[in-house]
């Protein structure tokens, strides 16, 4: 199979129209318009639906409906927009729906700018909606995996049926990298009897809903629904090792911020520095077991983040405080540069922190 | 012996829990004979709102989705798109569709997407215990403008079937009312129409049913029903205010 | 084990993107690792772009260059900015029609080309860009002129492929012209 150049937003575009996804609603924002224009380009010309919505709380809701009649669906944004869909990302999380939400983060809060950041984290994995939930979050790296997670993200979301979130930055949706497209990129095709598709006078009506007044019957969904958080923390964490074996500092790092880390960690090694990189490709789940086990042999961890450091609360809790953590962040649009990663490194490697 | 009268088989066995001399009962009745009418009961997914209706998904037999508040008219768009050759309407309140809901109101009607809406105009917040809404009548006194619907701070009520035709897009608008036999007569026609519209495929239908609400209102069944008649039909007359079958004549 | 940073920098509306489109394609057609990262935003149009290109035989960590091998500058403010980022024993290609000064560095070979007059003068007046590209390649190999055109077919959109000719055109004069 040819590899092409593409852009990362491009790349997820066509991902998920090889994934099967026939139905996608934006709302234009920088830095992921690619992905809308390109869905436009496309969709009309394979029988599927490209639609403008009037909002990014229309776009959502629209994604609810799609995702109501059983059909993939997905919508993408960058920050700010993804603060409007949050209200629809909750109901979809309370009807059990599964739905694509791509979000190419920029810097905030507010309007913030438009240069990349990965300060969307904890909206990300901790919530961002209303009520007890969790999103599947994948972190992609490469132009490459913003394709392959886009096709994980459509098959994890089906799976388990809950909604599921890319989690990208503007430098991986801007930048082009060679990719591979298998042909056809579904997996599984997973049944759906719950969905609305018309009775057709045979069976009961089925209805999608996350409206419970009884309190029993809301706490127990709630407490099901958490028992298949359980199951995908226990199946679905995904997670790249990058030298960290005989690592004496271990770098924690995703996306973008994992790509300069990498120059930082050879650097570093040219100096005779022992440093590895944990990249989480899952943040939520985040891979907890590994950061345990590593925290075993590395003097600490360095979280090197685009954002005034979020991710670095899951670090502590999965390595349970019992080495220390730093921080090196950029923000505001701004990236570590490998330098500044490695300054890091060696501060951890000498104690000076 | 011959059955003369029976629930419409669109409606469930579920007993509804709306208030006493309270419309939604008459207005689901209506969409439902409606939907029996047409024998598209299999083919038909309705969108519940959020507000008094908002379990419409337990009355309704067939497959419902509950929206979020004012979101109905964008999942109604996101269900058509998949599923075309099915029947999708939603039914909403005046909060829902008016205030919260308006930008997902207009645009779906600019669309001219292919669903029916029925509008349920009470003016007034019922579920949250009387409100003032975006279509309760200057001077109204609610829970929120306890002295009365003062348009110099708070605005007009909006006119959604005379703001809508302003588009050029919808197909058909036309407002009812549910307050005496033979408005229900005439509402049910209308029902009726906006769902053939969409058989058809001719595009966005609206009907907006003005209705009353004796609990929040303050009133009794009847003492409503005639301010239904006194005060809210001269605000929000009632007729066709958009029938493009007419316009292509 | 060859790993080459290259930075170019000028006026939105100049081709900075395009050209580094077409080292990323060509790098590509030479089964090499390659990123092509842009600016993005406001300065799509009249202000100052730049494009990051990496063109490897091993993975490619960051894709950001900040440090380049070769700089391309096709505008002043952007010579003023990047001069000094150029690697050691790098080098620099200077569009010598719009920016007047010599560099101050004595550590990196600078190439000076009159890109945009050389392209008025052909008759192309938008490739100066591709002029540039050409002598890139000549001084520094670090994509082959062989098989350009296929590269080169593929970076520009099917909606001008009549104006391939014209670039290929603009390469080749970058190619030849000697400094």
């Amino acid at each position: 199979m040819a590899k092409v150049l593409m852009k990362g937003n491009e790349a997820i575009a066509e991902a998920a129209i090889r994934s099967g996804c026939r139905h996608y609603f934006g709302y234009p924002i920088t830095p992921q318009t690619e992905i809308a224009a390109y869905m436009a380009k496309r969709m009309p010309k394979i029988g599927g639906t490209f639609l403008q919505a009037e909002s990014e709380i229309s776009a959502i809701n629209m994604v609810y409906g799609v995702s109501s009649a059983g059909c993939r669906v997905m919508t993408s944004s960058s920050s700010p927009g993804v603060s409007l869909k949050q209200e629809g990302i909750s109901y979809l999380a309370g009807c059990d729906l599964p739905a694509l939400i791509v979000n190419v983060q920029r810097g905030g809060p507010g309007l913030g700018g438009i240069q990349p950041s990965q300060s969307d984290y904890f909206q990300a994995t901790k919530g961002g909606g209303h009520g007890d939930y969790r999103l599947i979050v994948l972190a992609p790296a490469s132009v490459q995996e913003m394709a392959d997670l886009t096709a994980k993200a459509f098959d994890l979301a089906d799976k388990y049926r809950m909604p599921a979130m890319l989690l990208a930055d503007g430098t991986i949706g801007q930048m082009m990298e060679p990719v591979e497209l298998p042909e056809d990129m579904r997996t599984t095709v997973y049944e759906k009897p719950w969905a609305v598709t018309g009775t057709e006078n045979k069976r009961e009506h089925n209805i999608v809903n996350s409206l419970y007044l009884v309190p029993e019957q809301l706490e127990k969904k709630n407490i099901e629904r958490y028992e298949k958080y359980k199951t995908v923390e226990k199946n679905e964490v995904m997670y790249e090792e990058y030298m960290t074996d005989d690592a004496d500092v271990c770098v924690v790092a995703f996306g973008i911020a994992a790509r300069v880390s990498k120059n930082a960690i050879t650097a570093a090694r040219a100096k005779g520095i022992k440093a590895g990189l944990i990249r989480p490709i899952t943040l939520w789940p985040f891979p907890k077991d590994v950061i345990a086990r590593t925290a075993e042999h590395v003097k600490g961890f360095v979280s090197v983040e685009l954002s005034m450091g979020q991710m670095i609360e899951d670090i502590r809790l999965a390595e349970g405080c019992k080495k220390p953590v730093t921080l090196c962040s950029r923000v505001g649009g701004m990236i570590p540069s490998p330098e500044e990663v490695l300054k890091a490194i060696e501060d951890m490697e000498g104690g000076a922190f | 012996m011959a059955v003369v009268f029976s629930k419409p088989k669109a409606l469930t066995d579920a007993p509804l829990h709306y208030c006493p001399g309270c419309t939604h009962g008459i207005i689901h009745r209506l969409v439902a004979e409606a939907i029996d009418d047409l024998g598209i009961l299999g083919r038909t997914v309705g969108v519940a709102p959020v507000g008094c209706a908002v379990m419409a998904y337990d009355y309704f037999s067939c497959d419902m989705v509950e929206a979020a508040h004012g979101r109905a008219p964008a999942v109604a768009t996101g269900l058509k798109r998949a599923m075309p050759d099915r029947i999708i309407f939603t039914y909403q309140g005046d909060g829902d569709l008016a205030s919260i809901g308006m930008a997902e109101t207009v645009h779906a009607a600019t669309r001219n997407e292919n669903i029916t809406v029925i509008f349920v105009n009470n003016a007034i917040y019922g579920m949250t215990g009387g409100q003032m809404a975006p279509t309760s009548l200057p001077g109204q006194v609610t829970q929120t403008s306890p002295y009365g619907r003062d348009v110099k701070t708070v605005g007009y009520p909006i006119k959604v079937c005379e703001l809508l035709s302003a588009l050029d897009a919808p197909y058909y608008i036309e407002r009812v009312a549910v307050n005496n036999v033979k408005h229900v007569m005439a509402a049910k026609k209308a029902i009726k129409r906006a769902f053939e519209n969409q058989v058809e495929g001719r595009g966005f239908s609206l009907i907006e049913v003005v209705s009353s609400c004796p609990t929040n209102w303050g009133m009794t069944p009847q003492k409503a029903l005639d301010w239904v008649e006194s005060d809210m039909i001269p605000y929000y007359p009632l007729g066709v205010y958009r029938d493009k079958s007419k316009e292509a004549e | 084990m060859a790993y080459i940073q290259v930075l170019i920098a000028g006026f939105g509306g100049q081709g900075v993107l395009f050209a580094g489109k077409v080292l990323a394609h060509k790098g590509l057609e030479e089964e090499k690792q390659i990123s092509w990262l842009p600016s993005y935003g406001p300065e799509m149009r009249g202000g100052t772009a730049n494009c990051s290109v990496i063109i490897s035989d091993t993975p490619v960590g960051s894709p950001i260059v900040s440090e380049p091998d070769i700089l391309i500058v096709m505008n002043l403010p952007s010579f003023d900015k990047y001069e000094n980022a150029v690697k050691a024993g790098g080098c620099a290609f200077v569009d010598s029609t719009l920016i007047e000064r010599k560099a101050e560095r004595t550590d990196i070979s600078v190439h000076y080309i009159p890109a945009t007059k050389m392209a008025r003068d052909l008759g192309i007046p938008t490739l100066a860009n591709m002029i540039m590209i050409g002598k890139v390649i000549r001084e520094t190999g670090v994509v082959a002129m062989d098989g350009l055109r296929d590269a080169l077919s593929k970076t520009v959109s099917a909606k001008h492929q009549d104006l391939l000719e014209a670039n290929l055109k603009a390469i080749e004069a970058g190619y030849e012209y000697k400094d």
